[in-house]
């Protein structure tokens, strides 16, 4: 009895202490949800989304010159971190049980731990340095070197849950291999690899240190992707370390609106993209 | 009766374990031939080599000659592709394609080959799904997906699409062994009726099925062939005691 009483004893507290853990995970989220809102907001208004920004002193003005430049750099890292993510993860899936498989594998999750900054410093080498000039090219080409492990690992993961059975059911009806990955393997795992992507986005949107030296920022519009470009968490940051009020403001506002892109992401990775027919084998 | 398939001192390797000892079988065209025999005796290797789908895991090898028709499947510069478009396969459990419709999973072998033109592909969903005797059960539903049917529809619509490729032979591998008695005799119905155009291999593991559809039968034991012959003769007087051990429930 004494035993049984400890036993119980035990398992309440645990039981607490874990719910109280789970609980308090999103405590972080919660606050900075609500405080850049209630700071955010309310700075917020039309012209923010639409007017370049003003200099110091003069009120108003807006930074339609960030938030384009941001969704421009996750455009250009889009355009060529995706194929290469999707490739890269239909190799390690469906070739890739060998011993360059591993290590590309090993390599790949590697790189996604390598600090951003680091990334682009590398890009900065890369790039701006021949090109003498800080451009959106060398910011989309970092923030693509930090997409790539994400969607190439989220591609082989989500190939790998494709039943053998289904490849083994197209190869049988005379399918080549090659349509058989496009037309039967990539199309079942799509649902899972558009979330990957999308999440993936949704981290890049938010990177600053790999844009500090190649996408650099700009107060104007910019005139061609050889030249620097405005990103918002790049804004977000001059703005909220100057001494003006009115750019706090502004920089509140960034931040409301950066989250508020990152969140929409996320909710669409959730609940959009559901596969027309559920990928589960029934029974 | 001419000799569809021959096969002649096939052996199949998994790696360095011999899964199948120098098999030679002819079966005969528009015929049922059962391929029967304990679990693990190489009945599954054997009609995967006849397809060329023994190949596709890894390290599986095959020496030894099978012919279709006349023409060596394994000589160099044939294409499996090609073989399986011929030799078409119905596994053991249903595998419709789970993100595709009842018609596309139809359509799949050829649409994925090219064939895109609408009225075609309608006339062959039709006509390979009212031979699987599925067109009236879902001729309402063509858009849902294959995973809504029943375990017993799901396998019949794997047979529409095997049949869609126009095969000469067809490979059942256990085809009822996930199904339950009702949808097993659709099955067999099905199979009846349809080797009066195709030739038909089937694996199984159960012996009255075995006796009720094929006119042939393999008995297979430990990789290799121990016995062949009219279904009649090898249940009523099997000439090997093993066979007669087997089919009378001594093991197995």
């Amino acid at each position: 009895m004494n035993i049984y009483r400890k036993r119980k004893i035990i398992d309440v507290t645990m039981r607490a202490a874990a719910f109280l853990c789970a609980i308090f995970t999103l405590v972080p989220l919660i606050s900075i949800f609500s405080y850049v809102l209630s700071r955010g907001a309310t700075s917020l208004n039309l012209s923010f989304f639409t007017h370049l920004p003003r200099p110091v002193g003069e009120p108003g003005g807006g930074m339609s010159n960030a938030i384009g430049g941001t969704l421009i750099l996750i455009g250009l890292s889009c355009l060529w971190a995706v194929p290469m993510g999707i490739l890269g993860g239909v190799y390690m899936a469906e070739f890739g049980n060998n011993r360059l498989g591993s290590m590309v594998r090993f390599s790949v999750d590697v790189l996604n731990g390598i600090p951003s900054i680091v990334i682009g410093i590398f890009a900065y080498t890369l790039f701006v340095l021949p090109m003498k000039s800080f451009s959106a090219i060398s910011g989309g080409f970092a923030l693509g070197v930090i997409m790539i492990p994400t969607v190439m690992r989220t591609t082989e993961e989500m190939l790998r849950m494709v039943p053998h059975t289904l490849r083994e059911a197209a190869l049988a009806l005379g399918i080549s291999q090659a349509r058989t990955i496009v037309g039967i393997v990539l199309k079942t795992a799509l649902p899972g690899i558009v979330t990957g992507i999308l999440l993936a986005i949704a981290r890049i949107a938010g990177e600053t240190a790999p844009l500090l030296f190649t996408a650099f920022g700009n107060r104007f519009w910019h005139q061609s992707l050889n030249q620097p470009i405005a990103a918002l968490p790049l804004q977000i940051f001059v703005y909220a370390i100057s001494p003006f009020d009115d750019w706090h403001r502004q920089a509140w506002a960034g931040a409301f609106v950066l989250i508020s892109i990152v969140s929409l992401i996320s909710l669409i990775s959730r609940f959009v993209i559901r596969p027309r027919y559920r990928f589960s084998q029934s029974r | 009766m001419e000799d569809e398939v021959r096969v002649s001192d096939l052996s199949a390797y998994f790696g360095d374990t011999q899964a199948l000892k120098n098999i030679n079988i002819a079966i005969k065209e528009k015929m049922v031939t059962a391929i029967i025999g304990p679990s693990g005796c190489g009945k599954s290797t054997f009609i995967r080599c006849i397809n060329r789908m023994h190949e596709v895991v890894p390290n599986a090898t095959v020496t030894g000659k099978v012919l279709l028709r006349g023409q060596d499947i394994y000589s160099p510069g044939v294409d499996p592709i090609e073989i399986r478009r011929k030799i078409g396969m119905v596994f053991q459990k249903p595998n419709p394609f789970p993100v595709l419709s009842i018609y596309d999973n139809v359509a799949a072998g050829l649409k994925l080959n090219g064939i895109r033109k609408r009225d075609d592909l309608d006339a062959v969903v039709e006509r390979v799904l009212t031979m699987a005797a599925l067109w009236d059960e879902v001729k309402d539903k063509l858009d849902a997906s294959g995973m809504s049917l029943s375990g017993g529809q799901q396998q019949r619509l794997c047979i529409a699409r095997a049949l869609a490729v126009k095969p000469e032979v067809i490979l059942f591998d256990e085809p009822c062994s996930a199904l339950d008695p009702i949808s097993t005799a659709k099955i067999e119905e099905l199979i009846f009726r349809l080797k009066q155009d195709y030739t038909i291999i089937i694996v199984t593991h159960n012996m009255q099925q075995a006796a009720r559809i094929s006119d042939s039968t393999a008995f297979f034991l430990l990789g290799e062939m121990i016995e062949l012959g009219k279904t009649q003769d090898m249940f009523t007087a099997p000439h090997d005691k093993r066979t007669e051990a087997y089919i009378t429930g001594r093991f197995g």
